[in-house]
């Protein structure tokens, strides 16, 4: 937030001697002493409003002093050489959280913020132990906000960090505070789901159980008796830290785990709730299996014989996944050779991803983390729809625009953690976020301009920006009147800015769009050293499975060109990848076919082997994100015996540890994942890091049911974390940091304690390591010739619920998801003669409804990607469609609201100069 | 797709010309729409009695402002009325003053007359009673206050000769309508 840090100041709290940030304010500086001082409504991300009245300490005026002043701590900075107590506030204190708890239901023993919850800390801490009102509780109607999120309102304690989370922060509107005094009310106008992406972290943010994990509640178990790791959401390209927690076998829920380089203290809904597929039986596979030929029925087979077959499978060839980790696709291609192992990507995708790594390896600009994007004063977002994408990202986004109130502040003298100050003094100002799109957005209420064109025209906007840079940069024709402008306006912003952004990626699968924000990047780096760049990829590896390519050129579309009769895919289904026919071919053609999978795919379907391989949250491994940042996820869990890791399908004998320093030894650019996890020497006196908690209940009894010989403790051969509570937690410079908990501290507050200053660096734990950080200044790279063959007749259209492959089966996220769909601008439909609310032909995937949106860039056709009806394969590049007039709608199909954009009152478009 | 993004239920209702002209006229005095809401409600009870669902939306859709915005304004305003009132509104006074001179009588006697407690409206829809914590007059207390007329140092006389008024003017109205 501020620039740089001010000298620090001293003061002392009751008589202790500390030294402090001036531009802080005190509750921060009093925690990150690792003091504790009870607090509501500030939060480390979203700083201080002073609503709770809770952070009450004593100010002294001098040394004669001797009853000073009660000051909020949150709304006070650091006076140098000041004096302070907290212990002369401690009845303060105690009076204000006894009035908080007046109308609080007491329903701990049956409320699912029970033992991680910040306001029984606080009340524990405040040391109100005893209830003096005896009068009639205020009780409240509670609403249904949807799948994601349970409503009781009846425990609200009025922090107002609901609102200021899911309104200010994440730009949700259909969140509100309403009625006051007693009567304060939070929720929506009416029942109905949450509309923002975001929604999850209401569970987290709330210090209470008003809104809580509706999805964990239907299998709750408490904090304590979950059994969690350090892990990596495998939702997308962004790579957030997650923590999973497992109760019997089953998977229970995955909240925020922070990282500040990364998600901070929020992940978004998709990570949150789409997770239910581990669990799914009908999703997932849990016993191998073969089939005699490609049409006949699947026989059970044991891991041995499986383990047997594989090992027999000679002369394979290997398809890759993005969604596999770095040691399960690193496997494969040893199994396989390097010869023989292909990408497991479209050609388009690799391409655009193969040009994306060789941008980070030539450009000067800095590569953004999600820290950085938080940072930068302006930003150019070109045909990346990052909410639908990235969308933690888009959060990030959200946030850098808030650099301009922030500059107003500082010119006003108001310390930039005043909030409300800040937010109202600013009002509508923001730093500029340009995005070129083909559709509206959800970030287009704080964009200064968004404008609507198809991927080859935005290319070209950023090359016409990118010319006034840099002059080597040829200025492309074919601007309008309106583009010009736009494009003057992008060139004063970015010269005015102090740290200029570009966010691009290989969602809008276009190659030249990339090209062209890597050319913009090199040309702004010109004039500042500090120009960012960050191309955001589709999934959790996809980044990482280029760097397995090293060299090599071989994508899908090579694979199926071999003529090979055997083939092995790990964790891929091809249909998602390729032409529907041009798979039935390549399948059709092969005398083997084995994959090793976690969930049931067409391509397994039809698979002569299928091996049941371990999710995210069964197996330990490393992704790489979108920035380079190689992350290594821990198993949460042991699953069935039946299902292994596709790292022990692929190379029985080899530990994980071992392909893991393989990589870093055999791979250019990795080098870095050596240092991922500690090696065998970290084990203090050979005692590994638990996964359960030390109030885990139940090891003796919990399978007393089936059987009361307690079972043997699982072994985890691939890591350093124990399926026990026994171990040693997280030493000081520990790089496993689990759940994070301390003494008096049992929410996620906690984690402050971990922290070398309140919202700064964890002491313990690893952040990742970036793969493709120059370690030298690099050569300037030239520009990239633009591939120009592209045609831009359609765009994809990407949802955050349901275009994800695996998210997309879990139940909670299909509640919010929709099926196919084509969308275009109605003048377009008009001229083609395709009818308002009907329906078109797509080019071998049936018939799929169409909408038509004011919204969408004329001459081209949005196409809906991953949701069910459609291959956007078979659609892209030339799509060609018909008007179905005898579609029908089915009952429940709701044609408004589907593009999330839609929800928009209207475009912020400015033209003109 | 069991549960599809929410839209609300309910629909708006059409603004009439009447309080589209009042409400732009308020726009030309602040610079955002958001500041606009509260007076945007007051029009519209004014011109309806009481804001309804169907009104709330309308006047968030007319101003483009989020529906949930809009109705934490209408519900932190005790006199934005969500609920339908009678034709007349009686906000009786019951903080110290009023109370310490009797306003737990008048209130007994308005109930006793008109069967209405606290909250409640009169079957005819003519009269709704309603609890105020202070009208700024405790020098002329007990005080309540009828529309935009206040009433002070009410006692049981005067109370009834209002409610005579208030009835006769509710008969005349209602024969010439």
């Amino acid at each position: 937030m501020a620039d740089g840090m001010s000298e620090k100041v001293s003061i002392t709290i009751d008589n202790q001697a500390i030294e402090v940030d001036p531009d802080k304010n005190l509750l921060e500086e009093v925690l990150s002493a690792g003091l504790d001082l009870p607090y509501f409504c500030w939060h480390p991300s979203m700083d201080s409003v002073g609503s709770c009245r809770q952070c009450a300490m004593t100010e002294y005026a001098d040394e004669e002093d001797q009853h000073g002043r009660l000051i909020m701590a949150c709304m006070s900075s650091p006076r140098d050489g000041a004096r302070y107590s907290l212990q002369a506030a401690a009845d303060f204190r105690a009076e204000i959280i006894e009035g908080m708890m007046i109308s609080h239901p007491h329903d701990c023993a049956v409320c699912e913020e029970g033992g991680e919850c910040h306001l029984q800390d606080m009340t524990v801490m405040s040391g109100h132990t005893y209830r003096r009102y005896d009068g009639t509780k205020v009780t409240h109607r509670n609403q249904n906000l949807g799948p994601f999120i349970g409503h009781e309102m009846n425990r609200c304690i009025t922090c107002y960090r609901c609102v200021r989370f899911y309104r200010d922060y994440a730009g949700g509107t259909d969140l509100g505070a309403q009625a006051s005094h007693h009567h304060v009310y939070f929720g929506r106008y009416d029942d109905g789901p949450l509309e923002s992406e975001f929604s999850g972290n209401l569970a987290e943010v709330c210090p209470t159980g008003v809104f809580t994990d509706k999805v964990f509640s239907k299998h709750y178990s408490r904090k304590w008796d979950l059994q969690t790791s350090p892990s990596i959401c495998a939702g997308c390209s962004i790579g957030c830290n997650i923590n999973p927690g497992e109760r019997y076998g089953t998977l229970r829920r995955v909240v925020n785990r922070y990282n500040d380089e990364v998600n901070g203290y929020f992940i978004c809904d998709r990570g949150r709730f789409g997770t239910g597929y581990v669990n799914d039986d009908a999703v997932r596979i849990r016993q191998s299996m073969t089939r005699s030929s490609q049409d006949a029925d699947p026989v059970l087979v044991s891991n041995a014989d499986a383990l047997q077959q594989l090992q027999d499978m000679s002369g394979a060839i290997g398809i890759g996944s993005p969604r596999a980790s770095m040691e399960a696709n690193f496997a494969l291609r040893e199994k396989v050779g390097k010869a023989n192992f292909y990408a497991g990507l479209s050609q388009q995708e690799f391409a655009i991803l193969q040009q994306i790594l060789s941008i980070y390896q030539d450009t000067p600009a800095h590569i953004a983390s999600l820290k950085d994007v938080e940072a930068s004063d302006a930003v150019l977002i070109l045909g990346e729809d990052l909410t639908n994408t990235a969308a933690r990202m888009a959060l990030a986004v959200r946030q850098s625009v808030r650099h301009r109130s922030f500059e107003k502040a500082a010119e006003q003298k108001i310390p930039l953690w005043h909030d409300a100050a800040v937010r109202k003094l600013a009002m509508d100002e923001r730093s500029p976020l340009y995005i070129l799109s083909p559709h509206a957005t959800r970030l287009d209420d704080v964009s200064e301009t968004t404008h609507i064109c198809n991927a080859g025209q935005a290319a070209r906007i950023a090359a016409a920006v990118a010319s006034r840079f840099d002059k080597e940069v040829l200025a492309p024709e074919k601007l309008d009147k309106a583009e010009q402008a736009l494009v003057k306006r992008i060139t004063a912003s970015f010269k005015g800015a102090r740290q200029p952004l570009i966010i691009a990626g290989s969602n809008s699968m276009s190659l030249p769009l990339v090209q062209s924000a890597a050319n913009l990047a090199q040309a702004l780096y010109q004039k500042n050293e500090l120009t960012q760049l960050a191309l955001v990829g589709s999934e959790a590896n996809g980044l990482g499975l280029m760097l397995l390519m090293e060299d090599s050129q071989q994508d899908l579309q090579q694979a199926f060109a071999t003529g090979t009769q055997s083939a092995i895919v790990v964790e891929n289904d091809l249909y998602r990848r390729a032409p529907t026919a041009e798979v039935d071919h390549f399948i059709a053609g092969l005398e083997q076919l084995a994959v090793i999978d976690n969930i049931k795919t067409r391509t397994g379907e039809q698979a002569h082997l299928v091996c049941a391989s371990a999710t995210f949250a069964e197996s330990s491994g490393t992704f790489v994100n979108y920035e380079g940042r190689a992350q290594h996820y821990y198993a949460t869990f042991k699953p069935v015996d039946s299902i292994l890791p596709a790292t022990r399908w692929l190379a029985p004998e080899t530990s994980l540890a071992t392909l893991t320093q393989a990589c870093s030894q055999t791979l250019a650019n990795c080098a870095g994942m050596a240092d991922l996890t500690p090696g065998q020497d970290y084990h203090y006196a050979g005692l590994l890091v638990p996964r359960q908690q030390f109030r885990y209940s139940g090891r003796t009894a919990m399978r007393a049911n089936k059987n009361v010989h307690e079972p043997k403790q699982e072994q985890d051969p691939d890591g350093i974390m124990s399926y026990s509570m026994e171990g040693v937690s997280p030493l000081k410079e520990a790089r496993v940091f689990n759940t994070p908990w301390a003494p008096g501290w049992n929410s996620n507050q906690s984690v402050f304690k971990f922290q070398d200053e309140v919202g700064g660096h964890l002491k313990q734990s690893s952040i990742g390591v970036r793969l493709l950080d120059k370690r030298n200044s690099a050569e300037e790279g030239g520009y990239i010739a633009l591939d120009s063959s592209e045609k831009n007749t359609a765009f994809p259209l990407y949802h955050l619920f349901g275009s994800e492959e695996l998210s997309a089966q879990s139940q909670a996220i299909q509640a919010r998801a929709t099926s196919a769909y084509v969308a275009m601008n109605p003048a377009d439909a008009d001229r083609l003669g395709f009818n308002a609310g009907g329906g078109v032909t797509v080019q071998g995937n049936g018939v799929v409804p169409l909408l038509l949106r004011d919204s969408i860039a004329t001459g081209s056709v949005g196409i809906s990607v991953g949701l069910p009806g459609l291959n956007v394969h078979d659609v892209l590049p030339d799509v060609s469609l018909e008007p179905a007039p005898q579609w029908q709608a089915p009952p429940q199909w709701q044609p408004d609201n589907i593009i999330v954009s839609d929800r928009l009152h209207k475009l912020h478009e400015q033209e003109g100069d | 797709m069991s549960e599809m993004i929410a839209t609300t239920k309910k629909q708006s209702r059409q603004l009439s010309a009447e309080e589209i002209r009042e409400i732009e006229h308020e726009k030309t005095h602040y610079p955002y729409t958001q500041a606009v809401g509260l007076e945007a409600l007051k029009i519209v009870q004014k011109h309806q009695g009481w804001v309804s669902d169907e009104s709330l939306l309308a006047v968030a859709e007319y101003l483009d402002i989020p529906v949930a915005d809009l109705e934490g304004v209408a519900t932190f305003f005790n006199m934005i009325f969500r609920r339908p009132v009678g034709k007349n509104v009686i906000c009786l006074c019951d903080s110290v003053a009023c109370w310490m001179l009797g306003c737990d009588d008048l209130k007994a006697q308005i109930t006793s007359r008109l069967g209405i407690e606290y909250g409640e409206t009169t079957e005819d829809g003519e009269f709704t009673l309603l609890p105020v914590p202070c009208l700024g007059a405790c020098d002329k207390a007990p005080v309540l206050m009828v529309g935009r007329e206040t009433h002070r140092h009410v006692d049981p006389e005067n109370l009834d000769q209002l409610l005579n008024e208030l009835q006769r003017e509710n008969t005349k109205s209602k024969k010439t309508m």
